[in-house]
């Protein structure tokens, strides 16, 4: 028996040399990579001249030319490009914020339905979510769009809502709250009642794991940061006014409008989001086995804190990953819109600025590098609370 | 059981005292208010206030939204005609509801598209191949799956290719693909994203996975940059960008790029549904393969790889579907698919009625919903089939 022979290195062809192989391998992926890079690169350089269109960003400066019908920030017909790609921005941003916030109550309350005793509850939350998710999030939109909104009355017979709204197929229009002297107040008092209950928060965290005494936080909080600004309101005689939408024969003043499209977009997205998040919450709410519960009543919890302080806690673990990847589904969705022509970033930059300016490369870019860089901020997010919540074992 | 005489007799001959019972009584039937329906209205519908309210509040809301519907879709509904005087609101029929007679007009349109109504029969008989593929593939009892596999995955794309666009020296004229439409092209796009995301997306897990640093490297930036974007840009960049990245003289078909783009965002999003399927495989299986001499490719098609597939099938489903849905984006490029042909023939003046639209939309609705809510019961079907095998 040769020990020493089974020291030796066995002679083998480098043909069979796992590590030469690899190096092989990566080699080839990396030229075929360079080379499929090189061509591209090589033929839309030629495209580009030969179709005379400029590549760069200068377009940015240029003037835009173009009417966008809904605008956070002052824009015009003779704002530029850049200009044009924040009020995009900043449409998309809002459609997908107002959409997060909904979907996500509707979500949890369909979720919870769904859980529900109750025969006729629990199937009608489960005949929203079979339906919702089962069509295409396009049909729903133009449904909502094309359908519902643009059969509403038109303008002479517009639906008259409470407190002085309008509602036909030009959209919804409803009061603008203008502050007067003196609101300013409202909103230092609300910044105060948020410093304040994060403060009392932490207060009472320390003091019940010193003492084992619970104090009332969910009650402070309330009355911090939704009373104390009421007071400061009351207490200014109440510094507000409201211009109300004022209706011509043709045309209504005044007021905030809100375009069918935005109402159409933001309708959609919600349903449809919900109807994930639903089933986010449902698994979420399974997986915390039953044994938790049980111990909980048995150490003499009642329903409300075992579900406040064990169920949830324990639920939000799974459900936080998947509910932000909807959050994300959600903004990636909301350039959807490009379909009923809500001017988001899509439709503003990849439709109106590309067709004009023919930059194709760069307009794309650019749009992509903002989904890209909205995705990476999440999942960052996601992973720091992913850390910050996962369990601790010994 | 009763006590009967002769037990009696026995028991009072064995001195056992005699109002003490020698057997049990019989149970008491359950109280009403706990069995049948009234029982099951109590327990279910009706055990707190807060339920109560919660039922009645449920039961108006189905109300409100349910007999309306019927009404419209099915009671108030025109079921034929011609063209739009048979939708339109009259004095002897002052409600209308669906316009079916819209729908069936126009059913070979939403069909085929403006594929040539002398050539149709090759789209009805890649639809019986694909039938045939389907049904093959998914039902576990059918016979030879291997080679279902290969003739769903090899034969059938290039038969269905040739005798979608057509091949002269066969006999079949060509089709150019901007004459597509309809149900063809959703299904032709759905069943392409199928077929290239599952090879593909494997690929980029493996890769994903995989110990050489540029191939994961890449796949790593591959998946992540996929998704995360929206499919409107990928198939933006896949319809504008992509010729400009080709010679100028091989301009790709219009159709041909957007199956690029859906074929790249499929496989990206199977690629993380492979990856969870392979890491749920223990590793004493990849050892297992490792130690009786497999190489690596013989290690994951012979030994991970079916596993792993096999667990993850509902996800795979679970992916077609959500690939199905996607599938309407291809619209904002402009492909004539499915829902296309139903925007462009809603606005058509000839059946321009303000019942148009919601029929329309109602039969859209009706098709995308058997399509996915069949997927989806597939899926689950699997998914108690495949927990059967873990109970034992």
């Amino acid at each position: 028996m040769s020990v020493t022979g089974a020291m030796e290195k066995p002679k083998v062809s480098p043909l069979y040399d796992p590590r030469v192989r690899s190096v092989a391998y990566q080699v080839l992926l990396c030229a075929i990579i360079i080379f499929f890079a090189y061509s591209a690169v090589h033929n839309a350089a030629e495209n580009l001249a030969k179709a005379k269109i400029a590549s760069g960003f200068d377009f940015w400066n240029n003037t835009a030319g173009f009417d966008i019908s809904q605008s956070l920030i002052e824009y015009s017909t003779v704002s530029t490009y850049g200009r044009a790609f924040w009020v995009g921005l900043l449409n998309t941003l809002l459609v997908a914020a107002l959409g997060i916030v909904l979907a996500t109550i509707l979500g949890f309350v369909i979720g919870i339905m769904r859980l529900s005793k109750n025969w006729v509850v629990s199937r009608v939350a489960g005949g929203y979510v079979e339906l919702i998710r089962n069509l295409p999030l396009l049909l729903q939109l133009l449904f909502w769009y094309n359908a519902v909104l643009k059969a509403l009355p038109e303008m002479r017979d517009s639906f008259n809502l409470p407190w002085g709204s309008f509602l036909n197929n030009r959209g919804l229009f409803i009061p603008q709250p203008i502050g007067t002297d003196g609101f300013g107040l409202v909103w230092i008092a609300l910044l105060v009642g948020l410093i304040g209950s994060f403060l009392f928060r932490s207060w009472a965290k320390k003091r019940q794991e010193k003492t084992g005494q619970q104090a009332p936080v969910f009650l402070v909080s309330l009355a911090l940061i939704v009373g104390l600004p009421i007071v400061v309101f009351l207490a200014r005689g109440m510094p507000l006014e409201f211009v109300y939408p004022e209706r011509g024969r043709f045309n209504i003043r005044g007021g905030i409008e809100v375009l069918p499209e935005f109402v159409a977009l933001l309708f959609g997205l919600v349903i449809y989001t919900a109807a994930f998040i639903a089933e986010v919450v449902r698994a979420g709410i399974l997986a915390v086995s039953h044994g938790q519960t049980e111990a909980a009543y048995s150490l003499g919890l009642r329903p409300g804190p075992t579900l406040r302080l064990v169920v949830i806690p324990q639920a939000m673990r799974v459900i936080v990953p998947p509910l932000t990847s909807q959050y994300l589904n959600l903004t990636k969705n909301s350039s959807l819109a490009v379909a009923i022509g809500y001017p988001d970033l899509v439709q503003i930059f990849t439709g109106t600025v590309l067709n004009q300016t023919g930059q194709a490369v760069e307009v794309v870019a650019i749009t992509m590098a903002v989904y890209l860089s909205i995705s990476i901020a999440t999942s960052l997010f996601m992973n720091w609370y992913n850390a910050r919540i996962a369990l601790v074992e010994r | 059981m009763a006590v009967t005489d002769t037990q009696a007799r026995e028991a009072r001959a064995a001195n056992i005292i005699a109002f003490v019972r020698a057997a049990d009584q019989e149970p008491l039937p359950p109280p009403m208010a706990t069995t049948g329906i009234v029982g099951w209205l109590r327990q279910n519908l009706f055990s707190t206030p807060a339920n109560v309210a919660l039922t009645i509040f449920a039961v108006l809301f189905l109300a409100w939204l349910i007999p309306p519907m019927v009404k419209f879709l099915f009671i108030d509904a025109v079921w034929s005609g011609n063209d739009r005087d048979a939708c339109l609101v009259t004095a002897e029929r002052p409600v209308v509801g669906a316009c079916w007679g819209f729908v069936r007009e126009r059913f070979a349109f939403f069909m085929y598209g403006f594929y040539p109504i002398s050539q149709r029969w090759r789209v009805d008989v890649f639809f019986a191949l694909l039938a045939v593929g389907i049904f093959w593939m998914l039902n576990l009892r059918a016979p030879r799956r291997d080679l279902g596999a290969i003739y769903f995955f090899i034969v059938l794309p290039i038969v269905s290719f040739i005798l979608l666009r057509g091949w002269p020296l066969v006999g079949l004229p060509v089709v150019d693909t901007a004459n597509w439409g309809g149900m063809l092209v959703t299904i032709v796009v759905a069943t392409v994203g199928i077929v290239f995301s599952l090879p593909i997306g494997v690929l980029l897990a493996l890769g994903r996975r995989s110990k050489m640093p540029a191939v994961r490297l890449f796949s790593v930036i591959f998946i992540e940059f996929v998704r995360g974007v929206p499919l409107i840009t990928v198939l933006f960049m896949a319809s504008v960008m992509l010729p400009l990245f080709v010679p100028d003289n091989w301009q790709p078909d219009k159709l041909l790029r957007a199956l690029v783009g859906v074929a790249m965002f499929a496989a990206a999003y199977m690629a993380e549904v492979v990856r969870a399927g392979l890491q749920a495989i223990p590793r004493g299986q990849y050892e297992g393969a490792m130690a009786v001499g497999l190489g690596y490719w013989q290690m994951m098609g012979l030994i991970v790889l079916p596993q792993a597939l096999r667990i993850t099938i509902p996800n795979i489903v679970n992916s077609y579907i959500s690939l199905f849905k996607d599938t309407t984006l291809v619209f904002i490029v402009g492909i004539f698919d499915f829902l296309r042909t139903i925007e462009a023939a809603r606005i058509d003046p000839k059946w321009a009625t303000p019942v148009t639209s919601p029929t329309g939309y109602a039969f859209a609705a009706l098709f995308y919903f058997i399509c996915c809510y069949g997927m989806s019961r597939y899926a689950r079907n699997m998914e108690i089939r495949l927990a059967k095998g873990h109970r034992r």
